[in-house]
């Protein structure tokens, strides 16, 4: 999960991380009277999770908090690459003298976690590692050992640090460290740590990603979810324990295993070119497939009303096909007249002849049997042209 | 020859005793996989019927390796033990250990897996290291002798192929398609941000086994394995490898659920992996059954 700017700024400010107050504002009264607290001249910042939205006139320095309300005004609802910008951080406004670049984050080549530290803050780290590579160190760490003061002084070094800021440096260094793990975070990135003109170091902009897989041991994350961006049908599919993803399409898809399901929108989308039909989803319901989680995610996807077929492509590996079969059957029983748009089936592997004979006996009147996977996606992006 | 596992390999089970170690351990019996015992900690001395044979079970991978010289282990424990889990295997000096847990925290598979290379480190000879395949993985089989894990052992027989993928279903469909010419060793590396064996890993194995002719190579979005792979096949193998890659049309930010299956940005897309591994010279299939296809050509080719 991906976290807003605000929601990074508070994690860090919890794990004693120096930022600057600020505070989440979702309409320009509530931005003004957060300016009226900070006091004086404040940023309000809009709260998008995708790069460039300075250029894009989501960043206004404030004078007052009257300014406050009118650029928060402005800022609100506007689009941001295709983000709507539901919220604004007010934050106090600071006299930087330089700005620099810190994070750490996952190392998926080397399996292990990687501190890049550069001078050259403020700007977009890749164009910085592209252009400049010289100016952006890179430490590998150790996650059962961590970044010990000896690796934190070894960083400040290697990144150029001028000596007026290193040990503070070094510090929040640190610091990000104990909440990367506390946190199980994958990426905290500070962009850009200024150095203001009194001399201080703080974390003035923030980007964390953490873990969704260890979520069990951290129940309050749940509270950062961005319920606004979470499309319905996937609240409703997690809420059912399924993996679901919605797309934007016409051609529902169930499949069993992510590799498969992925592969199958592939061919969906080949398919679908002649059609003018996109796949609707990514919908894994797991080895198992059972009639009632065939069932569940079935109700999914003929509850969303941009599909209009349905492609369940399964592989009977562990479960065989007839058991997949009968799954499908009970599913569509379970559903009956909410069930309304034709579905094409495609099984493969295991006991396929028999899963086959039980669709041929149901003999359902949306069901339409394919035998290869290339044919039934053809046959899927065909019927929902049709419709 | 097959890779890491042959008919010799004896196995036990971490988290036997759950409903998940219990019903795959039967399977695995099954298919004829040399089963010796399990390892629950709390639960060693009792012993469990498995369709007619009886295993022991141990408190520690330790205990268990001395008892029954076994020398892999298959880890179905749940997510939230199983960094555990896998450190005791590591401190008993298991050689391969198969983690099939899907869900486990990234900070925990990085923290076991620099544990094992500490470990490896230590014990400085070729004879010791371990292996760590997974997490989120469907384990490794060599049909007809061995199958470590959850991948059916009746949709395919032993053969010329040598298979590595990180996903579990399009393993399947591969191995079925390609039933007639069999596998040596088909290995599911999981789709997690951090694993323990890559897919560089296993094209040098493939490539150094003799009886393996011809390499399916499976991926799917995210990281920059398949590229790095793509370099190792330039620099070492020889054998024909055949590519296939999911997630053409996934969209950036979503993660297609796998923890390791996003784009991100620029990095990880479908496209740049293709282009990769087409740059040296391996064909590439738009879908899976091309893809069987291009390896059909090539097997029916070389005769």
């Amino acid at each position: 999960m991906d976290l807003f700017e605000y929601q990074a700024r508070d994690l860090f400010e919890s794990h004693q991380i120096p930022v600057l107050p600020g505070a989440v504002a979702t309409s320009a009264t509530e931005a003004k009277s957060a300016a009226e607290k900070i006091g004086g001249k404040v940023v309000v910042k809009a709260q998008v999770k995708v790069g460039g939205r300075g250029k894009a006139g989501g960043v206004k320095v404030a004078n007052d908090a009257q300014d406050a309300f009118e650029k928060s005004a402005a800022i609100l609802g506007m689009d941001i690459k295709g983000h709507k910008v539901n919220k604004v951080m007010i934050a106090q406004a600071a006299p930087i003298a330089s700005e620099f670049y810190l994070s750490i984050l996952l190392d998926r080549a080397n399996r292990n976690f990687l501190v890049m530290a550069s001078v050259a803050g403020g700007m977009d780290i890749e164009e910085v590692a592209h252009k400049t590579p010289e100016k952006l160190a890179k430490v590998s760490i150790d996650p059962n050992v961590g970044i010990t003061p000896e690796i934190s002084a070894q960083v400040v070094k290697a990144g150029g640090f001028p000596d007026d800021v290193s040990d503070q440096v070094a510090k929040v260094l640190r610091q990000l460290w104990q909440a990367f793990v506390a946190e199980d975070a994958t990426l905290m990135e500070i962009n850009p740590l200024v150095k203001t003109s009194d001399g201080r170091v703080i974390a003035l902009d923030g980007k964390v990603t953490l873990d969704d897989n260890a979520s069990f041991r951290h129940p309050n994350h749940a509270q950062l979810i961005d319920n606004d961006a979470t499309d319905p049908l996937e609240k409703l599919a997690k809420e059912k324990d399924l993996n679901y993803v919605k797309l934007q399409g016409e051609v529902g898809i169930i499949g069993n295993g992510a590799g498969l399901v992925m592969s199958t929108l592939d061919v969906v989308a080949y398919a679908g070119e002649k059609f003018s039909v996109k796949p609707a989803n990514f919908l894994d319901i797991g080895g198992g497939a059972s009639a009632e989680v065939m069932a569940n995610g079935l109700s999914i996807i003929l509850s969303d009303p941009s599909v209009r077929s349905v492609f369940v492509n399964v592989f009977g590996g562990i479960t065989a096909c007839d058991a997949v079969a009968n799954g499908i059957v009970q599913a569509l029983n379970i559903l009956a007249d909410k069930a309304t748009k034709p579905i094409v089936v495609r099984l493969d592997g295991n006991n396929v002849l028999e899963g086959r004979k039980i669709l041929q006996t149901a003999n359902h009147p949306l069901i339409k049997q394919v035998e290869t996977m290339d044919e039934a996606a053809a046959k899927a992006a065909e019927l929902a042209a049709q419709r | 020859m097959t890779i890491f596992v042959d008919e010799s390999t004896k196995v036990i089970v971490q988290g036997m005793t759950g409903s998940e170690g219990t019903k795959h351990t039967k399977r695995m019996l099954k298919a004829g996989t040399n089963v010796v015992g399990g390892v629950t900690p709390g639960k060693g001395g009792q012993s469990v019927d498995m369709d007619g044979k009886t295993l022991p079970v141990f408190n520690t991978v330790a205990e268990a390796i001395s008892a029954t010289g076994a020398n892999a282990s298959v880890v179905f424990v749940p997510p939230k033990f199983a960094k555990a889990a896998v450190i005791d295997a590591i401190d008993a000096n298991m050689p391969l250990i198969v983690v099939i847990t899907e869900g486990i925290p990234v900070h925990d598979a990085a923290s076991f897996y620099a544990h094992a290379l500490a470990k490896n480190k230590i014990n400085n000879n070729s004879k010791n290291q371990i292996r760590i395949i997974g997490p989120n993985c469907p384990g490794i089989i060599s049909p007809g002798k061995t199958n470590l894990g959850i991948i059916p052992s009746d949709i395919t027989k032993a053969g010329v192929i040598g298979l590595v993928s990180k996903s579990g279903t399009l393993t399947y469909q591969m191995m079925y398609e390609l039933r007639d010419f069999g596998f040596t060793t088909a290995v599911g590396i999981g789709g997690d941000p951090i694993i323990g064996t890559t897919h560089i890993d296993c094209l040098r194995a493939f490539q150094d086994d003799p009886n393996t002719k011809a390499i399916v190579m499976i991926g799917e979005i995210g990281g920059d394995a398949e590229e790095r792979a793509a370099q190792f096949i330039k620099e070492y193998v020889t054998k024909p490898v055949v590519g296939y890659v999911a997630g053409f049309t996934a969209p950036e930010g979503k993660t297609m659920g796998h923890a390791g299956a996003i784009v991100s940005g620029s990095s990880g897309t479908a496209i740049a992996k293709q282009k990769a591994l087409e740059a040296v010279g391996v064909k590439v299939g738009k879908t899976p059954s091309e893809t069987a296809k291009l390896m059909r050509q090539i097997l029916e080719s070389k005769g």
